[in-house]
């Protein structure tokens, strides 16, 4: 337990989702893809090779997109929806609201390159935004896999789940976190790492992240649990009551805005279930500058290191 | 300015946009290179705007609704005294105001934050009305990419522009017959264009999107009176004006090598007037 994780080799999760869609698409024939003319930044090529008449691509149209998805569903398809995650969420909401949470329709909803992947390209490109958006929704779980061990695991989950979902992917580099054997179970956190001072809370791009911090924190005497919590809805109130009783302190860190999103997530629990000081880690409400993904998860003050000072500045509002 | 002054132009953005895609090692430079000739003329020769003056309630305003040809506009709008020339070298760059898809808040001259394709002839639609509304001289130019034209919301403009008979609005659309993975007519072709805007109330125009002339003569044509907004089919080039980028899919967002940026920029320098 607590042994260093290897952090030089870093993996696009693409790959592992585009991997996973493949060997289940070989197995299962319903499976489909539909696209925005996005077969590139969706890595699906390898796809529309292998399955040339189930790579659907309706091009530069993402509300016929997720029309399309939920009437594939209709017709006994499990369609994976792919575009880049701020197009799929804030073009179709009203799709995925209507077509896909409200008449339960079994499509797959693969937000590709979200949060601040798309980094240089701008504030219209970032998806902040997401979690809050779907969470809002009734029906439709959102999970954001941690690396490409979790990502395959919940692609996996996925085409065996009755109903809808979104999958929120990176393409931001990442290194291994979880074992290969590793299922996913919808709702449950891993405890990635134990610890009793503090939790940090983290999913997506910024576990390994708060696994790097919690090490700067071990080397300071501060010991951290760290809860890896890809499924944000239905979110995992037991591991975060018990965080909270046992280690009296919570930090969540995520790539997504302070409103709505993980760090809301966790704070409903805590103030219902079990009130504990909280601090929440992520883009403050604004429309971020230009610079890389991981220049501007550094700016926003979560870089391991700083995520380790907000760490000790909040072990002091510890009673 | 005659067509002469603005090919010397538009060769100089080519040249400053690829170097600075090859410096920032992103930009989208096939968009780029196929819109270049419509952009030098609109802000050299048709649009009335005052560098000095970017919110002059009179001014033409230009919606580059294929945002991620950003780098395109900056480039232009440096070259027309909007910015400094040499901050396009910060494109890109950590804190610039020049990211990959332009920002009115930030970028002088700019009407409105692009990116999400589809957007811009809606905002278009608004601006024409208003000018309408307003009793004013002014006029509205979007320029779409063909691919973008896929998006729905492109035509319920499109519908609302021939009701409100908006003769003050002129669409471009940069027909290059390539978006961003393969050809339009592999992916969802929507090729011709003229019929279907035709079919929805539009004059329409067709012209070689890379001949000053034909493009100044389609733009200039004010029709303020006539009753019906106008599309200027632009037949383009993807990666126009480098021979091994023209019309290839690879390039809507590939950066050169070193090799490919020097053999770039001599059939730029070759093609200089
Ligand atoms: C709503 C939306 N969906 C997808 C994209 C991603 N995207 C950026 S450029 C592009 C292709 C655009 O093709 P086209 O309109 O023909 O432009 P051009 O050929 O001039 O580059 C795509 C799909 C986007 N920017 N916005
Ligand atoms: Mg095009």
């Amino acid at each position: 337990m607590n042994a260093p994780f290897e952090t030089s080799k870093l993996h696009d999760c693409r790959d592992a989702f585009v991997a996973t869609l493949e060997r289940l698409g070989t197995a299962n024939e319903d499976i489909v893809a539909v696209c925005n003319d996005s077969v590139g930044s969706s890595k699906l090529a390898g796809f529309r090779d292998k399955f040339p008449e189930r790579l659907i691509n309706v091009g530069i149209a993402e509300q016929n997109m997720v029309g399309v998805g939920a009437g594939l569903a209709n017709g006994g398809k499990i369609p994976f929806v792919c575009a880049a995650s701020p197009f799929l969420t804030g073009r179709a909401l009203e799709q995925i609201k209507a077509d896909v949470a409200y008449s339960e329709t079994n499509v797959k909803l693969v937000g590709i390159s979200s949060g601040l992947a798309y980094g240089e390209l701008g504030a219209t490109h970032h998806s902040i935004e997401d979690f809050a958006w779907i969470r809002a929704l009734p029906n439709v779980p959102v999970i954001a896999p941690a690396d490409r061990v979790e990502t395959a695991a919940v692609i996996e989950w996925a085409a065996n789940f009755e109903g809808g979902c979104f999958l929120r992917l990176s393409r931001v580099g990442v290194p291994d976190l979880f074992l290969e054997d590793h299922n996913f179970d919808l709702g449950r956190a891993n405890v990635l790492r134990q610890g009793s001072d503090l939790t940090l809370i983290a999913n997506g791009t910024l576990t390994h992240r708060a696994m790097s911090a919690a090490e700067i924190l071990d080397a300071k005497g501060v010991s951290a649990r760290v809860l890896n919590m890809a499924t944000v809805r239905p979110i995992d109130t037991t591991a975060i009551t018990t965080a909270a009783k046992e280690t009296g302190a919570i930090l969540t860190c995520e790539e997504h805005t302070l409103f709505g999103g993980l760090g809301s997530a966790v704070a409903e629990v805590v103030v219902d279930a079990c009130p504990v000081p909280m601090k929440r880690l992520g883009v403050p409400g604004v429309f971020a500058p230009t610079g890389s993904a991981n220049f501007l998860l550094d700016e926003f003050g979560m870089s391991p290191d700083a995520i380790a000072d907000s760490a000790t500045a909040l072990l002091k509002r510890k009673g | 300015m005659d067509s002469r002054d603005l090919r010397i132009i538009a060769n100089r953005v080519r040249q400053r946009d690829l170097q600075a895609v090859f410096e920032a090692g992103a930009g989208h430079i096939g968009g780029e290179l196929s819109v270049t000739d419509l952009l030098t003329a609109l802000y050299f020769k048709i649009m009335s705007v005052d560098p000095a003056a970017p919110l002059d309630p009179d001014r033409d305003r230009l919606v580059l609704s294929k945002g991620h040809t950003a780098l395109a506009l900056y480039v232009v709008l440096a070259e027309r005294g909007f910015i400094p020339k040499d901050e396009i070298s910060t494109f890109l760059k950590p804190h610039s105001r020049l990211n990959g898809h332009p920002n009115r808040t930030k970028v002088p001259g700019v009407e409105t934050n692009t990116g999400p394709l589809g957007h811009g002839l809606p905002i278009g639609v608004g601006m024409a009305k208003a000018a309408k509304l307003n009793n004013a001289s002014w006029r509205t130019f979007v320029i779409t990419g063909d691919g973008e034209m896929q998006e729905g919301s492109n035509w319920e403009a499109i519908m609302s522009a021939a009701q409100f008979k908006l003769d003050n609005l002129t669409l471009i659309i940069d027909h290059n017959r390539l978006q961003q993975g393969a050809r339009l007519a592999d992916t969802n072709d929507i090729a011709p264009l003229r019929p279907k805007l035709e079919a929805f109330g539009w004059d329409v125009e067709e012209i070689d999107g890379h001949d000053m002339d034909e493009i100044c003569s389609a733009l200039a044509d004010d029709r303020v009176g006539l009753g019906k907004p106008k599309c200027i089919v632009a037949h383009t080039n993807k990666g126009h004006g480098v021979s091994f980028m023209s019309d290839n899919v690879a390039w809507h967002h590939k950066v050169p090598n070193e090799e490919q940026y020097k053999q770039a920029m001599i059939e730029l320098e070759e093609a200089a007037l």
